[in-house]
Order: C-alpha cells, then sequence, then structure tokens
C-alpha cells in the first residue's frame, strides 16, 4: 500500500453550445470575432437594461443534469453574486446558488486497470460568463464578447484518487458533452474549463488536509500534469516534515511548472441574493418529459451494450462509442450488414476511421453511409470483390458519393471467378516466364506469390485471388 | 383656460379634430416652461438667485428638437389621414431614471452625468409610438433616493408650483412639478416607495403606480428591482388612465412583466363605486417609528386636516353607494419601512456596482495607482450621500453573517404585509374590499431644507405607500382638497393585483363627485 493517497475534487466551467447567450439575443459564439461586436445594452449591463432567460439553456442543462444521474429541481432561482471586476459589467454574476438547477449526481469512469471509479457531483447550476481580461504595454483591455455566453458550473466531490483518475474524468465528461450536444467541449477554446483542489493524507485515514488549488489546467494533458506534479509536491513537503499550505497555483503548461498565485485564501463574500429581474426556473413534470424524450443512451451503457449485443471487444467498444456519430453509424452498419459485427468493427477502425480524421467530419458526415459500408463487406463477403477492391471502394463512394454496387457494374469491379477464364490468364503467366517456372519447380516455391502478383495484375486486380493460387500451383506443379 | 391646463384626453381631442395643431400645443408647452421654469438642473447648480427661487427647476434636460420633430409628424399623419396614436401630441415629460435614445440619462447622478442612452426605456418607447411630443427628461432625486428631490446632483432641484418653498416630493418630483404647473400634461415617473403618489399628492396632482409587472422595467435606471413600478403622473384621472393604456402590457425584453391582458381603463370610468366595498384601516391614519436608540414603538397620529381629507372622499363614495368598511386590520403596515430598508438597499447597492468607471459615466480624472482605486475615487466623488448611504447599508445586510438576521428576515416581513392585503381583498374573507382608502402622506409638502439630511425621517414620508410596493399591488394618489396652508393633500386607493380599472374608476367617481367644488378651480401659485 502506498504511503498516501490523493484526495482530488475538479470545478468544471462547460461553455454550452447554444445559437444565443443567456439572457440577450448575441450570438453565443464569438471565436475569432473581433473585440466588443458581439455585444448589446444587455450583456453589457448598461444602466436599466434587464436579462431575458434562454430557455435553450434550460434545456440543455436538463439534458446533461439527467446524463449525471443528477436529481433536476422542479423550481430554482437565479441568483446575483456581487464582486467588482472591469471585465464583469454588472458588477455582479447572474448565477444561482443555494437553489441550483441539479443536485446530486455521478459519473462512473471505468479504470484501464480494470476498476469503476464513482465520481459524485454535489450540484449543477447555469450561470452567465464574464468577458475577457487583456493586459498589453500597461493597459488592461476588456472584451465583452464573452459576457453572458451560457455556463453549466459542476464541481465533483473530493473523489478522485489519482492524476489519472482526474484526467479520465475529463475525458468522460468531454465524451457526454459532445455525445448530448450540450457544448463543443474544445478544451482550446475555453469550452470546458477546469480547476483542481488536490490534497494528500496517508493510506488508510479519512480525514482531508489542507489543500490546494490549480487554476488554468485546460487540456487532458495539463490536468494529469499539474495534478502529478503537485502531489508529488506535496508527498515531498509532507516527508520533509512541513504543512501544506492553502494555496492558490497556477499551472504553466510551456514550463510544465505550477506558479504561486495567492497564498492565503480568504472566502470572499460575493453577498448572493435573489436575482429580482428573473423569475424562479420552472420545470413541470410535461416539460421534464418533453426535455428528455431527447435524452440518447449513454456513451457508457452504449459501450456495454456492444460488448454484450455484439460480441466486441472492450477496445472495440470504446473506439466505437468515443463519439456518438461514429456509435450510431456503427450501429446503422451492422443492422444493414448482418454479418459478424466484429468484422464491420475491423473495417470502422481501420479504414472508415482513417477516413474520417483524414476529412475532420463526425461518421455521419461521410458521403460513404453506413448502408454503402455494409453493401461493400456483403460483396466482399460473397466473393464479388476481393478485399483490397474493396477497401478502395471505400475511398471511391466516399469521393463520388455514389452507390458502392452502381461504381461496381459500371466499372467492372466485380470479381473474375470464372475458372476458365483465370486458368487462360494463368497459363498465359505461366508460358511468359519460363526461367521463374524453371526456378520454382527447382524448389523455391516462395515463388508462388510472385505468380499471384502478376495473374492479378493481368487481371485488372479482379480475380478471386484464392482460385488464381489452387490453379497456378495446379499447373506449376 | 390655457391649452396648456387642459387635461390630455381633451387636448389629444382637439388635437385629432384638428381644431388645434399638435405644434400649437407644443408652442404653448414650451412658453409655459420658459415662463415659469426656470434654470434647468446642471451639475454646477451653485447657488439660486432670488427670482430663481420663484420657478419650478423640473427640468434636467429640455428635449424641443425631439418634440418639435414629433408634434410635426403628428400633424403631418392627421393631414394625411394616418392614425397618430393614442396619445397623438399631447406634451409628456419622462423622469431621467429612463434611458431614452440620445438622450442624457443621467439619473439625477454624477456619476452618470455624461451617459448618452443608445437605447429607450419600453414606457417611454410606448408613449413616443402612441403620438406623444417628449418635451424632455425631468429632475428626481439622486437614483430616486428620496422623498424631496433635494438629493439630485442636478441644482437647482424642483420646487413646489403650489409653493416653491416646498419641496414637490419625490422621488418623481419633477414630473409631479411639471404636470401640475401645466409644463407637461403627462410624465412617466416610477415608484418604488411612493415615489410617484407621494410627489403627486404633494403637488395635487394624480399619479399611479401600477401592479408590479404591469408596466415594463426595461429602460428603467433600477434602484430596487423586486419594488420599482413604472407609472404615470396625470391631472386628471381620465389622464392617467389614457397614460397606463398606452404604457402597460407583456414586454420581451422583461421577464417581470406580466402577461396579463391590458384592460381598457377608459371605458369604465364613469361607471360609478355603487356597492362597491371600500376600506379604511386605523393602520393607515397613523405613522407608527421605532426609535433608533431604545427600538421602542412609537406612533403618532397623522395630520388632522388629511384624515378629515380622507373621510370626506369616502363620505362622497358612500353617497354614492360604496360600502365604506370600517376597521379593516393591516397590522404589519408599520413594518413596511424598516424592512423597505433592508430590501430596498440590497437590491439598490448591487444595481450600483455597475457604476465603476469602467465602462460609461464618471471616472476620476485622478491619476490612479491601480485597478481599486480608480474604483474607489470614481465611486466616491461620482456618487452624493444618497447612493453611499444606500450602498453601505445595503452591503451590510446582505453580508454573509447578516444576511439571515436582516435580508431573510426582511424578505419574511414583506410576505406578511403582503398577506395583509391579501386578507384585505380575499372575496371570501371578512372584508372583500375592493379597494383600501387611506391618505397618500402623513403630511402635506414640507419645505425646502426642512427634512433634507435626516434620512430616516425622510423615510418616514413613504410609510403610507411602501406596503404597496412590497406587496405587488397597485396604488392610485388623487387630489383630494387642501389643508389650510393651500397645500393639496392626496387621498390613496390600494387594489388587489391588476385591479388598476377599479381604482382609476373609483378616483374619477370622486373627481365626478367634486367637480363643482371651489377648491378645484384653484390654480398654483406659480401659475398666478
Amino acid at each position: 500500500m502506498p504511503k498516501y493517497e490523493a484526495i482530488i475534487g475538479l470545478e468544471t466551467h462547460i461553455q454550452l453550445n447554444t445559437i444565443t447567450k443567456i439572457f440577450c439575443a448575441c450570438k453565443a459564439d464569438s471565436w475569432e470575432d473581433p473585440p466588443n461586436t458581439n455585444i448589446c445594452p444587455v450583456c453589457t449591463g448598461l444602466p436599466g437594461v434587464l436579462p431575458v432567460l434562454n430557455k435553450a439553456v434550460v434545456q440543455k442543462a436538463v439534458l446533461l443534469a439527467a446524463a449525471m444521474h443528477a436529481e433536476v429541481q422542479p423550481l430554482s432561482y437565479f441568483d446575483r453574486k456581487n464582486y467588482f471586476y472591469p471585465d464583469l459589467p454588472k458588477g455582479y454574476q447572474i448565477s444561482q446558488y443555494d437553489m441550483p438547477l441539479a443536485r446530486r449526481g455521478y459519473l462512473d469512469l471505468p479504470m484501464s486497470a480494470g476498476y469503476i471509479r464513482r465520481i459524485n457531483i454535489q450540484k449543477l447550476h447555469i450561470e452567465e460568463d464574464a468577458g475577457k481580461t487583456k493586459n498589453m504595454d500597461g493597459l488592461r483591455l476588456i472584451d465583452f464578447n464573452r459576457c453572458g455566453v451560457p455556463l453549466i458550473e459542476m464541481v465533483t466531490a473530493p473523489d478522485l484518487r489519482s492524476s489519472d483518475e482526474a484526467a479520465q474524468y475529463i475525458i468522460r465528461l468531454r465524451q457526454l458533452l459532445r455525445w448530448l450536444d450540450v457544448s463543443e467541449a474544445n478544451m482550446e477554446k475555453g469550452h470546458l474549463r477546469i480547476d483542481a483542489n488536490v490534497s494528500i493524507r496517508h493510506s488508510g485515514t479519512d480525514h482531508f488536509n489542507p489543500k490546494t488549488e490549480i487554476k488554468n489546467v485546460n487540456s487532458i494533458v495539463a490536468v494529469r500534469d499539474a495534478i502529478q506534479t503537485e502531489i508529488e509536491r506535496q508527498i515531498r513537503e509532507v516527508d520533509a516534515g512541513n504543512r501544506i499550505e492553502a494555496w492558490t497555483l497556477e499551472w504553466d503548461e510551456d514550463s510544465a511548472k505550477l506558479n504561486l498565485m495567492r497564498t492565503k485564501e480568504t472566502e470572499a463574500d460575493y453577498r448572493y441574493f435573489r436575482e429580482p429581474d428573473l423569475l424562479p426556473i420552472q420545470i413541470d413534470a410535461a416539460w421534464q418529459d418533453a426535455i428528455l424524450a431527447e435524452l440518447p443512451e449513454l456513451p457508457l451503457d452504449r459501450r456495454a451494450r456492444f460488448i454484450d449485443q455484439y460480441g466486441l471487444p472492450e477496445y472495440d467498444a470504446d473506439i466505437l462509442t468515443g463519439e456518438r456519430s461514429l456509435s450510431d453509424y456503427f450501429e446503422s452498419a451492422a443492422a444493414a450488414y448482418g454479418g459478424d459485427p466484429k468484422r464491420l468493427s475491423n473495417w470502422l477502425m481501420n479504414d472508415v476511421l482513417r477516413m474520417i480524421n483524414e476529412l475532420d467530419v463526425p461518421a455521419g458526415d461521410l458521403r460513404l453511409t453506413p448502408a454503402h459500408l455494409a453493401e461493400i463487406l456483403i460483396m466482399v463477403d460473397a466473393g464479388t470483390l476481393n478485399t483490397s477492391t474493396g477497401k478502395s471502394l471505400l475511398d471511391t463512394v466516399q469521393k463520388t458519393g455514389r452507390a458502392p454496387g452502381e461504381i461496381v457494374q459500371v466499372e467492372g469491379l466485380s470479381q473474375v471467378s470464372d475458372e476458365d477464364a483465370i486458368r487462360s490468364i494463368c497459363s498465359q503467366v505461366v508460358s511468359e516466364n519460363p526461367q521463374q517456372v524453371e526456378t520454382y519447380r527447382s524448389g523455391k516455391t516462395g515463388l508462388i506469390g510472385w505468380f499471384i502478383g502478376q495473374a492479378m495484375k493481368k487481371s485488372g486486380g479482379k480475380a478471386d485471388p484464392q482460385l488464381v493460387r489452387k490453379i497456378l500451383e495446379e499447373l506449376l506443379s | 383656460m390655457e391649452i396648456t391646463d387642459l387635461p390630455a384626453h381633451q387636448l389629444t381631442k382637439l388635437i385629432r379634430s384638428r381644431e388645434i395643431s399638435a405644434e400649437e400645443v407644443l408652442d404653448a408647452s414650451l412658453a409655459r416652461i420658459a415662463a415659469i421654469d426656470g434654470r434647468a438642473g446642471m451639475l454646477t447648480g451653485g447657488n439660486l438667485e432670488p427670482e430663481e427661487i420663484q420657478k419650478i427647476h423640473a427640468f434636467i434636460t429640455p428635449t424641443p428638437q425631439r418634440a418639435r420633430a414629433q408634434a410635426q409628424e403628428v400633424d403631418r399623419k392627421l393631414a394625411s389621414g394616418e392614425d397618430p396614436g393614442p396619445l397623438a401630441g399631447i406634451p409628456f415629460t419622462v423622469k431621467d431614471i429612463f434611458c431614452v435614445h440620445g438622450t442624457p440619462s443621467t439619473a439625477g447622478s454624477r456619476i452618470l452625468a455624461n451617459f448618452v442612452a443608445p437605447y429607450t426605456a419600453t414606457p417611454a418607447a410606448r408613449m413616443e409610438a402612441a403620438g406623444g411630443v417628449m418635451l424632455g427628461k425631468v429632475n428626481l432625486d439622486e437614483f430616486t433616493y428620496g422623498s424631496s428631490n433635494e438629493s439630485s446632483a442636478f441644482q437647482p432641484s424642483p420646487r413646489n408650483p403650489w409653493d416653491t418653498g416646498r419641496v414637490p416630493g419625490g422621488s418623481s418630483g419633477g414630473s409631479a412639478a411639471a404636470v401640475a404647473a401645466g409644463e407637461s400634461a403627462l410624465s412617466l415617473g416610477t415608484d418604488t416607495a411612493g415615489s410617484i403618489r407621494q410627489p403627486a399628492a404633494f403637488c395635487g396632482v394624480v399619479g399611479l403606480k401600477p401592479t408590479y409587472g404591469r408596466v415594463s422595467r426595461y429602460g428603467l435606471i433600477a434602484f430596487g428591482s423586486s419594488l420599482d413600478c413604472p407609472g404615470p403622473l396625470a391631472r386628471t384621472v381620465t389622464d392617467a388612465a389614457l397614460a397606463l393604456k398606452v404604457i402597460a402590457g407583456p414586454d420581451r425584453h422583461d421577464a417581470t412583466a406580466a402577461n396579463v391582458l391590458v384592460s381598457d381603463y377608459a371605458t369604465q370610468l364613469e361607471e360609478g363605486v355603487r356597492g362597491m366595498r371600500i376600506g379604511l384601516s386605523p393602520d393607515y391614519f397613523r405613522v407608527t417609528y421605532f426609535d433608533g436608540e431604545s427600538g421602542q414603538l412609537h406612533q403618532e397620529p397623522i395630520s388632522p386636516e388629511i384624515e378629515s381629507a380622507v373621510l370626506s372622499v369616502a363620505g362622497y363614495l358612500a353617497e354614492l353607494g360604496a360600502d365604506i368598511v370600517e376597521g379593516v386590520p393591516m397590522p404589519h403596515t408599520r413594518y413596511g419601512i424598516p424592512v423597505y430598508f433592508v430590501i430596498s438597499r440590497v437590491e439598490a447597492s448591487s444595481n450600483l456596482h455597475r457604476y465603476d468607471g469602467v465602462k460609461y459615466g464618471y471616472r476620476t480624472p485622478d491619476p490612479v495607482q491601480e485597478l481599486s482605486e480608480m474604483y474607489r475615487k470614481t465611486r466616491d466623488q461620482g456618487f452624493g450621500l444618497q447612493p453611499k448611504l444606500r450602498i453601505l447599508m445595503g452591503m451590510y445586510v446582505s453580508a454573509a453573517q447578516y444576511s439571515e438576521q436582516y435580508y431573510a428576515r426582511a424578505l419574511r416581513v414583506r410576505t406578511l404585509i403582503r398577506q395583509d392585503f391579501e386578507q384585505a381583498f380575499d372575496p371570501l374573507g371578512p372584508h372583500r374590499l375592493a379597494a383600501l382608502l387611506t391618505p397618500t402622506t402623513p403630511t402635506t409638502a414640507f419645505p425646502m431644507g426642512a427634512v433634507y439630511g435626516d434620512s430616516v425621517l425622510m423615510q418616514y414620508a413613504d410609510q403610507l405607500t411602501v406596503p404597496a410596493n412590497h406587496a405587488g399591488v397597485p396604488g392610485l394618489s388623487i387630489p383630494a382638497g387642501f389643508d389650510t396652508q393651500g397645500l393639496p393633500i392626496g387621498a390613496q386607493l390600494l387594489g388587489p393585483d391588476f385591479s388598476e380599472a377599479t381604482l382609476l374608476r373609483i378616483g374619477r367617481t370622486y373627481e365626478i363627485a367634486t367637480e363643482s367644488h371651489d377648491w378645484r378651480k384653484l390654480r398654483p401659485a406659480i401659475l398666478q
């Protein structure tokens, strides 16, 4: 048993992919917009303006809450979190405090070591984002474009026990967000922002020691590295007889170092009180049912079902359920194909996935539809096409968008399995290459591959290679 | 009678029938303003010349060019047979707490003195769209924090047209003074604790605080967001009804604006009060306050002249068939002011956060070393005494360690105040009132400088009006005669949610009953 155990909690801010902002009609996404061009009186907090709630924010939050197995509250409230900062134009953030949208959820992490770690979340709430501050040449520049972008804040209980588990939580959360289509979850663009709370304790004890907070860990690698670095630092300190101070640290990804931001964490008083400008959020059963009608099968459930129903290895199931569109693709293709799911999985993971990665599109956007893929596989299985023709047909279908059967017919790609025709090609090859025949017959039977290649070439790749081998072996014996 | 003294509903008839043009009406208003208003409020107000004491000083920003264009547009529409809208050609003013596109929207504060609004508040926009002619923005207590207008950063502050040595009331003091003096036929005000009704009473005009949510708050620079109500000030009940019809209704920019059908307030105005149950409560004929040192409850009767004026209103209504129900208990009325001190200040201090010198408004010209120094200096120099007091108190009672003791408790008491009204108006309850008849204010207009500086005493001017804000119910103040000093007395009608039509009907009934009375013919001193 290791001497110490790490105790980690993650605070996540998730930017929702709604069309408009949470309280006004400005578009939510300002990526690459020049500063202060996607703003209005409401999101810049001009005197007299009022917020009006975008219902799509509630819908997406309810979907995520359900997927986190959390209890959606029939009544929740907005509150004002008061503090001064130049990029917070109203001087308060509209958030939720003691009556959040959802409470008590969890996410189960399947770890590669074979165990499952359940990570609890205490609450899930919605709030508005603030703007961005940039310091340049002694000036403080403010961009309000991001003001009013809808966020979900979700904080885990201190349930994570290693930097790997923390990374796995973020990987699974990101997968879930995309799966539900509630967030693009692009960490480079700040759609998923993470602060980590880290402490250690002697294994076997159950109290909590002072923790440090790590800000700005905004990639999976950063989550793993920053937390690991901090765990190791805390172990060194404790081993050296030092106390852990409740510092706030900042992860510098370039130098892979933790920098001290603040030493003493005094709890700020945000003077929360109910936001009088907004009505409470009331989610009655009818509305909740309507929202949850859109809730898809969750990735981990689908992963388990792929193993169970299709007999796929865990590895295949994991990859195929990595992304919802790919898993839908697999299921559609499996239904159309009807053959061995593992054989379909191989084609998907080797060839179709390569195509998806090269084109950088979701599986569902390929011109090579699941039905096309199934059709090609069926033709290969039936011997109508040989494997290599089948595989190159994948690309042709993707490029042209034409149906595989049509291409095969027009371009005469069907495999030649007429024995007479193949025998005549093979005889030709044998009679044209007396020297190689001599060598073969002297015992170098490895040359059979060369003969097959020659025959395949003459057939334009259409000959059934099994039949070619059989006839050649006969002719050369 | 001069054009400027005609009520709005008559004016617009004359304009529509083209007996007079909107531009002629405008010219008459501008002439009246030129004659009696004097210097508009400004940051460098300085001392008053003796003759300036005889002026009204209702305005901060007159907008004669905007008014001219609007009046011409009304006349053009009438000439070409188009409908210019229900307020066709009626001159109105707007309390400078509303944003109006292209106008300085100052809230009576140095911190917003240079803020020109890029959009228009919903109620102001609706008045303009209805053919109203906006004469300008009128003065108020700074951020509406007061009951006398003396706290405005824009001086000289407005004076009472009946006695320019006295305050017009507040915070919609500029609105009440402008309407009383015939500078505008209507004014758009706001009421957070009585800020429409109290100045209306002090200036002898009609003031209506609608049900919370009846009129959109979009574009109203917020004070106490859960209490603020925009509403009209007018010289007659009919005019108030006309204006309410225009400004009321749902608004996609205000989530708290009610989705309740807007009545045609004018049609039932003259249907009388026969069979209506109208209540009187002893809790509204005294002022109750807590001694700051001992915490003891003190009670004082309101001015006997006001009491008898209100009872006389009850008498006329009884004669016309109303059932007057005496002794209706409203036991939580006494807590209205303490509760208001907590709730309004928590909301106000938060609402004032945005004035930080970063985006718009005043920023300290002093050199600063760091951001927090910029904040401190900007807010210290930009805010007057009243906002500072409200920030201090609001921050204090909403602090984590005090919030339960003060704010949460105040919210609970607020619910009790609401219950007083629910019981009084409950159609199955013991009282079954259509309305409660009360004095609007404990006193008539007080002299300039007499109360200003004592924030607590000033606040008690709102004791009889603030419960309606806590409860969200509508309140109408109507002129009910004069005291022996020749100062107007206001009577207040309070009703259940969305009962504006009933309150206006009761008010109009009393107006008709006293139409021929001598006091109805009195004109403000400023016009004599």
